[in-house]
């Protein structure tokens, strides 16, 4: 996320003032969609993701079967509405715990030591230089594959863009005057992290959480697709679409909706984060 | 400039200048090679057991005996430095299910990866420097902005199959997998290509909007040069720079987006050995090729770096 968003300030900032509204309320309006479906597939669909049919195996997009059935006769709209709770449920929980994570070390570098503080740093930067997905396969490497393990490895490759922008912000913070004020008027350290340096923190913090979903999305679901995640009846995104290459000669849709639902909720989730980093933006500073 | 005094002491500031970052670079690899001694030791799971599989038939002395030959009783620093020195030598060990040392396994399947790699950064370099000259108008910004988004966001095991869907299952112009000939190279390396050219294209495009709005440029004009003799000589110098920099996130989108593409296309590849390696557990393996993706991070910092001052004549005088 953090090529995506830092570029988005340079390329955007000086032309665009703020994004055509028009195409953050389509973004918004796709992100509720899919958070419904997360949390209420059965409103929906009335059809069951795992319930096969053998008689209707491999059908092409139809009225009954609006993204057609696989090769097992599942219906693959009903798939990717249930897989919606599981690829959101990987970015949504990577992004909290990251965040949260990262906020820990961010505050913590930035108060620490200054040699403590450096080689966090160096750490951050080296991981910072990397793709995500690339560090969040390290990580799987060394722990071994399956659910929990995906969500470690997104969540760990997620933490660095974070614990830097927090870092910077306690930086600042720090020499604020009301944070001066606060240890003259004898407050705990913790109480002044607290209540002065972390909600100038968040702010930030928060706009470019809404980035990083969508960027965890696409290592969580490519994680799944190289079978490195939920087992395989499961509706995940990417498992679904690493299912569907095998019929791909005889049945597209299979793979391709799935596809789309990922690359849907990522476009949202950036185009939705940018406005709301141009919004903040342009009230701040 | 004093350059007739500056000369004899340049080669000297260069060194000054590049040994605190060559030092970094060791560091890098020996945390790197560190990190891959502690999981194949603190991993759970005996080494030995893994290699010889679950239903082995081995007697307890057998397995001891293997234990004495790969040195797993001796204590954890000797094994450690013992460690150290074979990965000087380039020795990674034996592959636990493979019984072939890592690095033949590895050596085997680098070129594969390499060409793929290869067309991919050119077909990136290719499609990001058109995109940046052309888009120069409202219009053909808001599309190339819109385009990158698009390529950005989309998962390149999806975009794959898309092309797959045309191009082979439909048009059958490529083959649809296998890793033989010029062909069959095409379909990943634009797979692996085009979130890659997003990136490059948004930084080229900042750059080049960056450049124009220098004092220089009216300079050039004055002279008068036409336009693509000022892109070609000097905005577009201007405006690589900040994709230099991020040149490792680059090599490294290539690598990880290589044990993608190889799974997707079905095509030979260290991508594939990675993925294989994960799945069974085969931690030499692993661990090679994480020591080997810290190697290619350091050297192409160490070459974007040395690269600079080329790109940049302002950076060539000692700071």
């Amino acid at each position: 996320m953090s090529i995506l968003q830092s570029q988005s300030e340079l390329v955007d900032a000086p032309r665009r003032r703020r994004m055509p509204p028009v195409a953050a309320i389509i973004a918004g309006v796709v992100l509720l969609v899919l958070i419904a479906a997360a949390f209420l597939p059965g409103l929906f669909t009335p059809l069951d993701p795992l319930a096969t049919d053998t008689h209707a195996h491999g059908q092409a997009p139809s009225g009954t079967h609006l993204f057609g059935t696989d090769r097992l006769g599942r219906d693959v709209y009903t798939r990717v509405v249930y897989g919606a709770s599981i690829s959101l449920a990987f970015g949504f929980a990577a992004t909290v715990i990251a965040v949260v994570v990262g906020t820990v070390i961010g505050v913590a570098s930035g108060l620490a030591p200054r040699w403590v503080d450096n080689i966090v740093q160096r750490v951050l930067e080296i991981l910072l230089a990397l793709p995500e997905l690339l560090v969040a396969l390290v990580v799987v490497a060394i722990l071994g594959a399956g659910v929990v393990n995906l969500v470690i490895a997104i969540t760990i490759a997620a933490i660095p863009a974070y614990a830097r922008i927090v870092r910077a912000s306690t930086l600042q913070v720090r020499q604020a005057a009301f944070v001066e004020a606060a240890v003259a008027l004898g407050q705990r350290r913790g109480a002044i992290i607290v209540r002065h340096v972390l909600p100038n923190v968040v702010g930030p913090l928060l706009v470019l959480a809404t980035i990083g979903i969508g960027t965890a999305i696409i290592s969580g679901s490519g994680l799944s697709f190289l079978g490195l995640g939920p087992a395989t009846p499961s509706p995940e995104w990417g498992l679904s679409l690493s299912d569907g290459r095998d019929s791909l000669a005889t049945a597209w849709w299979v793979a391709v909706f799935p596809g789309l639902a990922i690359t849907a909720t990522v476009i949202s989730t950036t185009v939705v984060g940018r406005w709301l980093q141009s919004r903040f933006e342009g009230r701040g500073a | 400039m004093t350059s007739l005094t500056a000369r004899p002491s340049r080669a000297g500031a260069a060194v000054w200048r590049y040994l605190p970052r060559l030092v970094g670079a060791i560091i890098v690899l020996w945390g790197a090679a560190t990190l891959a001694f502690l999981v194949l030791h603190l991993v759970p799971g005996d080494p030995v057991a893994i290699m010889l599989g679950a239903q082995t038939q081995a007697s307890d002395e057998v397995k001891a005996r293997i234990r004495t030959d790969l040195g797993l009783d001796e204590p954890p620093l000797v094994q450690y430095f013992g460690y150290l020195g074979r990965i000087l030598h380039l020795d990674f060990g034996t592959s636990y299910r493979l019984q072939q040392p890592v690095v033949d396994v590895i050596g085997a399947q680098l070129p594969s990866t390499l060409a793929l790699a290869g067309c991919a950064m050119v077909i990136a370099i290719l499609i990001a420097l058109a995109i940046a000259t052309t888009a120069r108008g409202r219009v053909s910004r808001a599309i190339a902005s819109t385009l990158e988004l698009l390529v950005i966001s989309s998962p390149s095991f999806w975009t794959g199959l898309l092309l797959l869907t045309v191009f082979s299952f439909r048009l059958h112009w490529f083959p649809v997998s296998g890793g033989n000939g010029f062909a069959s190279l095409v379909l990943p390396a634009i797979t692996l290509a085009l979130p890659i050219a997003g990136i490059l294209s948004q930084l080229l495009r900042h750059g080049l909007d960056t450049a124009n709005a220098q004092p220089f440029v009216a300079s050039v004009v004055a002279r008068g040069l036409g336009p693509v003799q000022l892109l070609g000589r000097h905005t577009l110098r201007h405006a690589s720079l900040p994709a230099t920099t991020f040149a490792a996130y680059i090599i490294g989108s290539l690598l990880g987006g290589a044990v993608i593409v190889e799974q997707l296309f079905g095509r030979p590849g260290i991508g594939r050995v990675a993925l294989d390696a994960i799945t069974n557990r085969d931690l030499p393996v692993v661990m090679a090729l994480v020591f080997l993706a810290a190697a290619v991070f350091v050297v192409v910092n160490l070459l974007v770096d040395a690269l600079y001052p080329i790109l940049d004549p302002r950076l060539r005088t000692a700071r």
